[in-house]
């Protein structure tokens, strides 16, 4: 292998060393898919309250001129517990009104759930088949969307706002918006 | 104090390991005999230190030390000992661990090997192979240290991931590093001799019994993977061209290349640089892996705990090794001139075209693994590239391959003429063509691609039979077999095992792509379900209690025209820690099929969600991988692979004539 072929090989790896150094330096998680939803109107969603006789939760919930999170979760999630101190902080030190949505979940057991741990929503709306879920391209829970005061999707947070998530990636989208 | 002798032992590791890198280039520089010799003991002194080091975790592990970071968030004490010591491998740091445990180990076999290798080639691939364990020793103690206590002791640990507490699991990494690694062996054979600055048909010699050994480990590893796939996963598949089983394909494709380009080097003294390039893109192969599943920067099944500063590190060693090796190689390829020629019909050309179709194989498949990654570095859109690319792959390229894989055993070498295998293999071409066109003509329609696989899985069988026969002169004097049998070379018969095994292998994927049967419903007691003519009954359920979980385990009996034929027990089980789900299919092997159950959730009133699975002649892949690797095992038997042993007169004299793939 004389002449120019012989450097093709290390061309090759240099090129491929570069997309990887670039890929590893922007902090993504892989197994995130990005949202198609960003900067695009929340889906159309009509929702029963949670609690008993409460009022459902819809679009116009959305469109109150103050940034908010629309958080999906569940008794039966695991890693919904380890955000929930995170939003309980979220809602009464921060004051950011948080809607939640009980996914694929008895509404009994998702009472429990919130008088277990407390209720950091301002108000909390049913899933029980998943339909809402599916149209907000929700992958699993926990998962958060932050809405600016106008209906628009800003940002999805995949996974639960556990450790300096929040005030790493959460903290500095909000501050963003305001 | 285990834990801490483990340390020690690691960093006195690397003090060695450091020595061992720079000692031997000392000594060749001065041409200082002795010195060079220092590498040997160096050697042994590395596995000697690391094996401590390993067995200092494995013995935390054993006794469940939960003051050891690792071992707490690793292990637990209810799990059977067994996957307590496969838990050593089941994490990153021990996994690592391991990494360098064989990584020593095979440094010290070259050593051992000793006399066999001029002493300055030995020092010299001795030294990379130092250097190499320099890199992942600084990797484990600065970012990935197994031995970190911790202050507070937990009083339970968090346990091992419950699919991989499994005989299968337990011993496919090991596996599967052996081959990795071994390579590293290949690889440091290919910079000694670029360094050395001449490849020679000795070379060649040299480097084969390791490439070989790699590529048997490779092919258990990867068999024993599916495998565990197979049964475990619950839902019948076996391969998914994940993109860490991707990262190990593509060293099993390389080393395959190797394999046959080294025998051109050794035979010929042609294909020299490109077996060199070989050798040290299988290596890379393999560290192109461990990077893939440590960095995060792909999804996957396999991925362990993601931590960039990690991944930054081994990008830096993947930098310094690979992109070393190949500038070394850019600046020494025009001196490794060939000096054989050959014609374009000879043994020569065929093996280059396996060459060339088997690494195209491999770019094609590192190109589908990493488009998306490269797609998303240009212009930020998520894309997956699913299998459909890397079937429709396979097929294109491996055809041809399978078609001339006939032929090129019986291939003369320099200048053959294709009359001479067309003669011997004309049943074979009419056997696999009529096969072809049988099983077209029997189920008309869409199912070419099934007509053609079989059809060169048959072809592929037939040929290897009639060049044993010719070999052997079977046909001619049947009584003459066994005599004639014996002179064959060892390495001529571990080919035509492991050709006839990919021909296993090929009919196996085929035939159960084709024909599984599948039925997916809700079961009552004493429900009956019939696939392919089977008649599953669900006779019972009933909840059961393992060491560290608990499951349903189902009774299905399955009976043919009213037959017994077998008893399936599937498990769901629920693994307390971690929490966590886990099929445990039924399966029993047929000679023609597979009979597959799976059990799933109680959708109520009596009713259970069954899966069952009639699965032709999957048992092929297995029992074709089992072919491939005793195929390697008696090609490594052979007396010449152990350059340097004496060997017998006869032998020596027949040397020059021996016809060899």
């Amino acid at each position: 292998m004389t002449g120019f072929a012989r450097y093709i090989p290390i061309l090759v790896v240099v090129g491929l060393l570069l997309v990887f150094l670039k890929m590893m330096g922007d902090g993504r998680n892989p197994k995130e898919i990005k949202s198609v939803l960003i900067d695009k109107p929340a889906p159309v969603f009509v929702l029963p309250a949670l609690e008993e006789g409460g009022a459902g939760i819809s679009n116009a919930d959305l469109q109150t001129g103050k940034p908010m999170l629309v958080n999906f979760f569940a008794s039966w999630c695991v890693p919904c517990r380890a955000e929930h101190e995170n939003l309980m902080k979220l809602a009464y030190e921060k004051g950011i009104p948080i809607i939640g949505i009980a996914y694929k979940n008895d509404a009994a057991k998702a009472r429990e759930f919130l008088d277990e741990l407390g209720n950091p929503y301002a108000k909390t709306g049913l899933d029980r088949d998943g339909r809402t879920g599916i149209d907000w391209g929700v992958t699993g829970v926990p998962e958060t969307f932050l809405i600016d005061g106008e209906g628009i999707v800003r940002y999805r947070h995949w996974g639960p706002i556990a450790g300096d998530t929040l005030e790493q990636r959460l903290v500095p989208k909000m501050e963003g918006l305001q | 104090m285990i834990p801490e002798l483990g340390h020690f032992a690691l960093i006195a590791a690397l003090v060695l390991s450091l020595m061992g890198m720079i000692v031997p280039n000392v000594a060749i520089r001065r041409g200082d005999t002795r010195m060079m010799a220092l590498a040997d003991p160096i050697a042994f002194g590395q596995f000697l230190l690391v094996a401590i080091a390993f067995g200092a975790l494995t013995y935390s592990y054993i006794i469940s030390d939960f003051s050891v970071v690792n071992v707490a968030a690793n292990s637990h004490t209810a799990k059977p000992l067994l996957y307590k010591i496969s838990g050593v491998w089941g994490n990153h740091e021990g996994s690592l661990m391991l990494w360098i445990l064989i990584l020593s180990l095979f440094a010290a076999a070259v050593a051992l090997r000793g006399s066999a290798l001029p002493l300055r080639f030995r020092a010299r691939v001795l030294s990379v192979q130092s250097m190499l364990l320099v890199g992942f020793l600084l990797f484990i103690i600065f970012t990935s240290n197994p031995f970190l206590r911790l202050d507070d002791v937990p009083f339970e640990g968090n346990g091992l991931n419950p699919l991989l507490q499994d005989p299968g699991l337990a011993f496919h990494p090991p596996m599967l590093y052996l081959g990795y690694v071994g390579l590293s062996v290949v690889f440091s054979f290919a910079v000694a001799a670029l360094i050395e600055g001449e490849v020679t048909p000795l070379w060649a010699r040299w480097v084969r019994p390791w490439t070989l050994a790699a590529w048997i480990f490779l092919t258990a590893g990867i068999a024993l993977g599916s495998w565990w796939a197979y049964y475990e996963l619950g839902w019948g598949g076996w391969w998914f061209w994940d993109p860490v089983e991707n990262a190990s394909f593509m060293p099993w494709l390389a080393a395959g290349a190797l394999l046959h380009s080294s025998i051109v080097v050794e035979k010929r003294d042609a294909l020299k640089s490109w077996t060199i390039l070989l050798a040290i893109v299988a290596f890379s192969f393999s560290l192109l892996g461990t990077f893939l599943v440590r960095s995060g920067v792909l999804t996957s099944v396999h991925a362990f705990a993601v931590d960039p500063a990690r991944g930054v590190f081994i990008l830096a060693f993947l930098a310094l090794v690979i992109g070393g090796s190949l500038t070394l190689f850019a600046w020494r390829a025009p001196r490794l001139s060939p000096s054989g020629l050959f014609g374009l019909v000879s043994r020569e050309s065929a093996l280059v075209l396996n060459n060339i179709l088997l690494s195209t194989f491999a770019a094609v498949v590192l190109v589908g693994t990493l488009y998306p990654l490269i797609l998303e570095a240009v212009n930020g859109s998520q894309i997956t590239v699913g299998p459909p690319f890397f079937e429709y792959a396979a097929i294109v390229l491996m055809s041809p391959l399978v078609v001339a894989l006939g032929f090129g055993p019986l291939l003369a070498w320099k200048r053959g003429r294709i009359s001479k295998p067309l003669q011997i293999l004309v049943p074979a071409l009419i056997v696999g063509l009529v096969v072809f066109w049988a099983v077209i003509w029997k189920s008309a329609g869409g199912i070419v691609m099934t007509g053609m696989g079989i059809g060169l899985a048959i072809w592929l069988m037939v040929s290897v039979m009639l060049e044993i026969n010719d070999r052997t002169g079977f046909s001619k004097k049947p009584s003459a077999f066994f005599k004639r049998a014996r002179s064959v070379p060892r390495a001529s018969w571990g080919m035509s095992f492991a050709h006839f095994g990919l021909a296993i292998v090929i009919l196996g994927v085929t035939v159960s792509e084709a024909w599984t049967e599948e039925v997916l419903r809700l079961m009552k007691l004493g429900d009956t379900a019939r696939v392919a003519g089977y008649d599953f009954t669900l006779e019972g359920v009933k909840p059961i209690a393992g060491p560290n979980y608990t499951a349903v385990r189902a009774a299905f009996l399955v009976t043919k025209r009213g037959h017994p034929v077998a008893r399936l027990a599937p498990e769901d089980r629920v693994y307390s820690d971690p929490p966590m789900n886990t099929t445990e299919a039924g399966i029993q092997p047929l000679f023609v099929g597979d009979l597959y159950a799976v059990i799933g959730e109680n959708a109520g009133e009596g009713l259970w969600s069954v899966r069952l699975y009639f699965k032709p002649f999957i048992s092929g892949l297995w029992l074709g991988a089992g072919f491939m690797v005793i195929g390697g095992l008696i090609s490594l038997s052979d007396r010449r692979q152990r350059v340097g042993a004496p060997s017998g007169r006869r032998r020596r004299r027949k040397l020059p004539l021996q016809l060899e793939p």
